[in-house]
């Protein structure tokens, strides 16, 4: 790590937090009329935006209708502006392609599917500002896209990146952390049961540092909860004072 | 586009209202719906605005990077256009869904900028035929609730405002070689001059009158629509029938005269807004989505 200092031997990250400790999150719920559900996610510069249409009768093709349960379909995209340096494609690229896969999968695992046999639910994240982990800002402002939609599911979705420095596990990597090059791994955590509907980890690991980093993720996947919960809460609040109950 | 489906009855009230000078919503035929801007809503880029317009909502990005100028005008930079319609905005535009709406409108930006007085391109040239500045202008497409047009011309004109270029100086030495440094203060910024930006205002014909700034049920009304490209001055800088239906010559006239009109009161609404927020300085508070 030639130059720069990821972790300061006071225990200081170079944005001035502990190994622990989370970005400030902000979110918002109900961004958007048109949508069935819409949510919108500041951690800390790294801003997404999700939507959620469905469900509905599948679109195109009825040959992909599953008789047992939901489809899932998800696009990721990320706005040409998002990066330091400009992105030719908003979506469609490689990275668009697997990140949207990944979110499939991870929802799939967490919405009672089975609830809405041969319909579809749409749920499109847009990356507005990337400053690293952005696969969690977009996981996490699906969950309270699908919820706002009030699409039944097992539990909230709570993703978090970690990575691993100078034998610390550092939570919730920015994107110089990210640049860096050291081992990150990316989770996303059903906190209730403690399931792992996703996990990703890429560059070289010890094997026994691994449940280390593991640990750190789950903590803040469960911090990452009780802040959403928050905003879960205080939105229905909002939206219940606004009928008059 | 956001689909809307009207029934015989719902266009029959609302052609009347028009009409009658009276809109669903309770809008004059020259009125438009309220606008909320806010600029530097994405700290990456060189400049940002988010529009909402009813609606519309449209998020517009401005990159500006080093490239060299175009061959037929050596000693000027120049803007390119971009306009994503994402997903967000209606499952239509899954995957290139977008792309024939996108390109539309990106070609309708070119066009009204194209044009020697919109913007000073020649303040964008570092040096001639070897540096410039590209602005890459990014329209993004959140939510679409009508009148799109006019609603990315506000959005580009503002990020236009917002816009800071880093100030670049050209050294040469004794052999001739050229070297380009950057200002050590990241402060030290050039800005565009956005008095002569035009904005588009589309008149839609309803009936036999025309209204501004149409929602989407009233765009199901209508058959055709003419959208002007005016300057605060009043100047027109393009003008574009687009629609299925046709107009006849003099309502376009007639159009035009109304652009005009109504062009140079939202450019001068723009214009203070704009410069109200700006004076609040770096300790505005951002709302951003969030508000």
């Amino acid at each position: 790590m030639a130059g720069l200092e990821l972790l300061s031997d006071q225990g200081y990250r170079v944005d001035g937090r502990r190994a622990g400790e989370l970005r400030k999150i902000q979110a918002r719920m109900g961004v958007f009329a048109q949508a069935d559900g819409s949510a919108y996610i500041e951690q800390g510069n790294t801003k997404a935006l999700a939507v959620v249409y469905g469900p509905h009768e599948i679109r195109g093709s009825r040959a992909r209708a599953l008789p047992d349960r939901a489809l899932v379909n998800c696009q990721y995209s990320s706005a040409t502006f998002s990066t330091g340096e400009r992105k030719r494609r908003p979506h469609g690229d490689r990275k668009s392609c697997e990140m949207g896969l990944q979110l499939r999968q991870t929802f799939e695992a967490a919405i009672l599917t089975q609830l809405h046999p041969r319909s579809q639910i749409d749920i499109y994240v847009q990356v507005l500002q990337a400053d690293g982990g952005t696969y969690a800002a977009c996981v996490n402002a699906a969950t309270l896209a699908v919820l706002d939609a009030g699409i039944p599911m097992r539990d909230f979705v709570c993703a978090c990146s970690a990575g691993f420095v100078d034998g610390t596990a550092l939570a919730d990597l920015s994107h110089v952390e990210e640049a860096a090059g050291g081992p990150q791994l990316a989770m996303a955590l059903l906190p209730a049961s403690g399931q792992i509907a996703l996990l990703e980890m890429d560059a070289r690991l010890h094997e026994d540092h691994l449940e280390r980093v593991l640990e750190a993720a789950a903590r803040a996947a469960r911090d990452v909860h009780t802040l959403l919960d928050r905003v879960v809460r205080q939105h229905v609040r909002e939206a219940s004072i606004l009928l008059g109950d | 586009m956001a689909s809307v489906s009207l029934s015989e009855a719902e266009k029959v009230y609302i052609v009347h209202g028009v009409q009658e000078d009276l809109r669903v919503d309770g809008r004059g035929c020259e009125d438009y719906r309220g606008v909320e801007v806010e600029t530097d809503v994405v700290s990456n880029t060189s400049g940002s605005a988010r529009v909402r317009l009813g609606h519309t909502d449209i998020l517009v990005g401005v990159k500006a990077e080093m490239g060299t100028p175009k061959l037929e005008k050596p000693n000027e930079g120049y803007l390119e256009f971009f306009v994503d319609c994402s997903a967000n905005a209606t499952p239509e535009f899954e995957g290139r869904g977008g792309d024939d709406l996108g390109t539309e409108i990106a070609n309708t930006l070119y066009r009204i900028f194209h044009n020697k007085s919109s913007v000073d391109l020649e303040a964008l040239c570092i040096s001639p035929r070897e540096h410039c500045w590209v602005l890459y202008v990014d329209v993004l497409l959140l939510e679409c609730g009508g009148n799109l047009f006019d609603a990315i011309s506000i959005a580009v004109k503002a990020a236009l405002f917002n816009t800071r270029i880093p100030r670049v100086r050209v050294l040469e030495d004794e052999e001739g070689s050229k070297d380009i440094e950057l200002s050590d203060d990241p402060y030290d910024s050039i800005r565009l001059s956005v008095e002569h930006v035009p904005c588009i205002v589309t008149l839609c014909k309803i009936g036999c009158r025309h209204v501004v700034d149409a929602t989407l049920q009233e765009e199901a009304c209508s058959l055709a629509s003419l959208l002007v490209a005016v300057t605060s001055k009043g100047v027109v800088t393009c003008v574009r029938k687009v629609g299925k239906g046709s107009l006849d010559p003099e309502s376009i006239f007639e159009m035009m005269e109304t652009s005009k009109r109504v062009g140079k009161v939202l450019h001068a609404s723009l214009q203070s807004v704009l410069h109200k927020e700006e004076s609040l300085g770096p300790r505005r508070p951002k709302i951003g989505f969030l508000g």
